[in-house]
């Protein structure tokens, strides 16, 4: 950034053409994947996952949106709990960011430690943990049990899309606020609130993709209940027209992928 | 005769003489802030993890099939069966290789995006890598199946290049084997490598252009081969970045029942005794014990990861 034409050189500039190699084959080996999954979803073979395929056609898409009943009361269910989950984790996240960024206090990594362990130890854990607690306490499945998993690991995504930005909101601005005589709550309003907009509605965001496709821990606290990546799970272990798993599964990428582009591009913006 | 006083102020509202007892007392307001997501995670969150751990001290009575809410060791003893012993090392066996080969694949890719790209290019490179970190896990696994499946993709690739003899060969090694890719640990591997890479990407990377510019100048200046400062500057200054990721790697595929599940020979993991028991033999307290052993395998390995300095890294 800093004149890098000019100063001198001692070490090569231009990557060494065998490590371009490899960083074209790790690309390829992150991405391919999804080409394969997107091809399928075209092919006629109900049962097999022939290569190449043996003829191609639109009409999985077709089956999967009239001939398919089954799919749509999970696809429901999982936005539902998305949505609830992702509106839990933004208020309690930024409620943690805005406590944590006011001082330092005693107590205040423990606070950190505690957000980001559901999702630092393996998610079965946190399932199996829930499904205990709900178990010694009498609590049945139902909606909300699979709501409070998820809003559980959804928090910490909120919370560091929100830390970073009040890290780099200057403290300047809300004391002069004060001094202008803006009450806490005006300061909050008009000075705090514009400042972590962006970095609610990214978090917010990547909470959604995170909880849209969730199934380690959902396994465990959904009982009877079916999500769309339980109703995946279930396709994968006794598949019934393969081709439509994977228009499902293209739908899934594609509501994943969007979100996920547009939350990168609101932190990028605001970090120019 | 009363009159106007433009000059006294009107009598503080409600908002503002709330406003103004706030600020005279910020630990209430901190209070008032985490008191609601200290109680989410605290009570709902540790309380369940201690559920967990209260769970594997009692046990199944087999005749009833009931939990007996009573302090017994017997789970525990039941865990360090010769068969349970197996389970355990073949998964931490399966996450030290999945380790491994994710820090190598890993390496190369960072090292370009933290040294050679153009800062627009970085910026496309870490969206390129963690946009599947975000995308479905699920999906990802499922697209390993239809890679490796007798017909699919590989066994096309294979066939074309006339190595199916290699592949038999390879398939018939006893316990890691299987009639075909998608059924034995090869698959468990590759899937496993796939899903966690970007997790061990992102930390080397940030390690990596943490690496002064300075440094290695010096380290040229001093007469280093490029060989030399990479081995002996580049890679000790990079490692808890290494590390950092390992943690994820490690830890993910010592949860993990999807994979194993999906993409197996029968052979078991963890995570799946875990879901069995918890499930169809309704034993959670065998099911509590078995996580307590990842939970445990977990801090002795964040304990030597916060030695070699990990936790700086990320």
């Amino acid at each position: 950034m800093f004149s890098r034409k000019n100063s001198p050189r001692p070490i090569a500039s231009r990557a060494p053409f065998g490590l371009k190699i490899l960083v074209a084959g790790v690309l390829l080996f992150l991405y391919c994947p999804f080409g394969i999954i997107l091809l399928y979803a075209f092919t006629t073979e109900e049962t097999a996952f022939t290569f190449p395929p043996p003829g191609l056609t639109f009409d999985w898409f077709r089956v999967a949106l009239f001939n398919r009943p089954d799919i749509f009361p999970p696809l429901l269910l999982s936005i539902q709990v998305a949505l609830v989950a992702t509106t839990v984790a933004l208020v309690l996240g930024s409620l943690i960011a805005l406590g944590v960024s006011r001082a330092k206090f005693f107590g205040r990594e423990a606070i950190t430690f505690l957000v980001i362990l559901p999702i630092a130890l393996p998610g079965i854990i946190t399932g199996i943990s829930l499904r205990s607690a709900f178990g010694l306490f009498g609590i049945d499945f139902s909606f909300w049990t699979i709501v409070i998993g998820h809003a559980t690991f959804c928090i910490v995504v909120v919370y560091n899309n929100v830390i970073a930005r009040l890290r780099r909101t200057a403290k300047s601005q809300m004391e002069a606020s004060a001094d202008l005589g803006a009450d806490s709550f005006q300061t909050f309003r008009h000075i705090v609130l514009p400042a972590i907009g962006t970095a609610l509605l990214a978090g917010g965001m990547l909470a959604f993709a995170l909880s849209f496709d969730e199934v380690i821990v959902t396994t465990f606290t959904a009982g009877q209940q079916t999500t769309l990546p339980i109703w995946i799970f279930s396709q994968l272990v006794r598949p019934r027209q393969r081709p439509v798993t994977n228009v499902v599964a293209v739908f899934v990428i594609a509501v994943t992928f969007i979100p996920i582009l547009i939350a990168q591009r609101l932190t990028q913006d605001s970090n120019d | 005769m009363a009159t106007l006083s433009p000059t006294q102020p009107p009598a503080p509202s409600v908002v503002r003489r709330l406003s103004a007892f706030f600020s005279k007392h910020p630990t209430l307001v901190l209070i008032l802030l985490l008191a609601a997501p200290l109680l989410w995670l605290g009570v709902i969150y540790l309380g369940s993890l201690g559920a967990l751990l209260l769970q594997s001290f009692y046990k199944l009575d087999d005749f009833t099939g009931l939990v007996v809410r009573e302090f017994t060791l017997d789970t525990y003893k039941q865990l360090f069966t010769q068969s349970n012993l197996d389970i355990v090392t073949r998964t931490a066996a399966m996450a030290s290789v999945v380790t491994l080969a994710c820090a190598l694949l890993a390496f190369p890719i960072s090292f370009y995006m933290a040294r050679y790209a153009s800062p627009s290019g970085k910026v496309v490179f870490f969206i390129a890598v963690t946009l599947p970190l975000w995308s479905s896990y699920l999906v990802r696994v499922y697209s390993w199946k239809l890679i490796l499946a007798k017909e699919g993709v590989v066994g096309w690739f294979i066939n074309l290049l006339g190595l199916q003899g290699a592949l038999d060969a390879i398939l018939a090694v006893p316990t890691i084997g299987g009639p075909s890719l998608s059924v034995s640990m090869y698959g468990t591997f590759l899937a496993f490598v796939y899903v966690w890479l970007p997790y061990m990407i992102i930390p080397t990377y940030t390690a990596l252009t943490r690496v002064p510019r300075s440094m290695l100048e010096a380290s040229a200046d001093l007469g280093a081969r490029p060989a030399q400062t990479f081995w002996r500057v580049i890679l000790p200054l990079a490692f808890p970045g290494v590390v950092a990721g390992s943690i994820f790697t490690f830890s993910l595929t010592l949860g993990d029942y999807i994979i194993p599940g999906i993409l197996g020979n029968s052979a078991f993991f963890i995570g799946q005794v875990v879901l069995t028991q918890q499930g169809t033999a309704g034993n959670i307290p065998l099911a509590a014990a078995f996580t307590v052993v990842p939970m445990f395998i977990m801090f002795v390995y964040l304990f030597i990861a916060a030695r070699l300095g990990a936790f700086e890294a990320l």
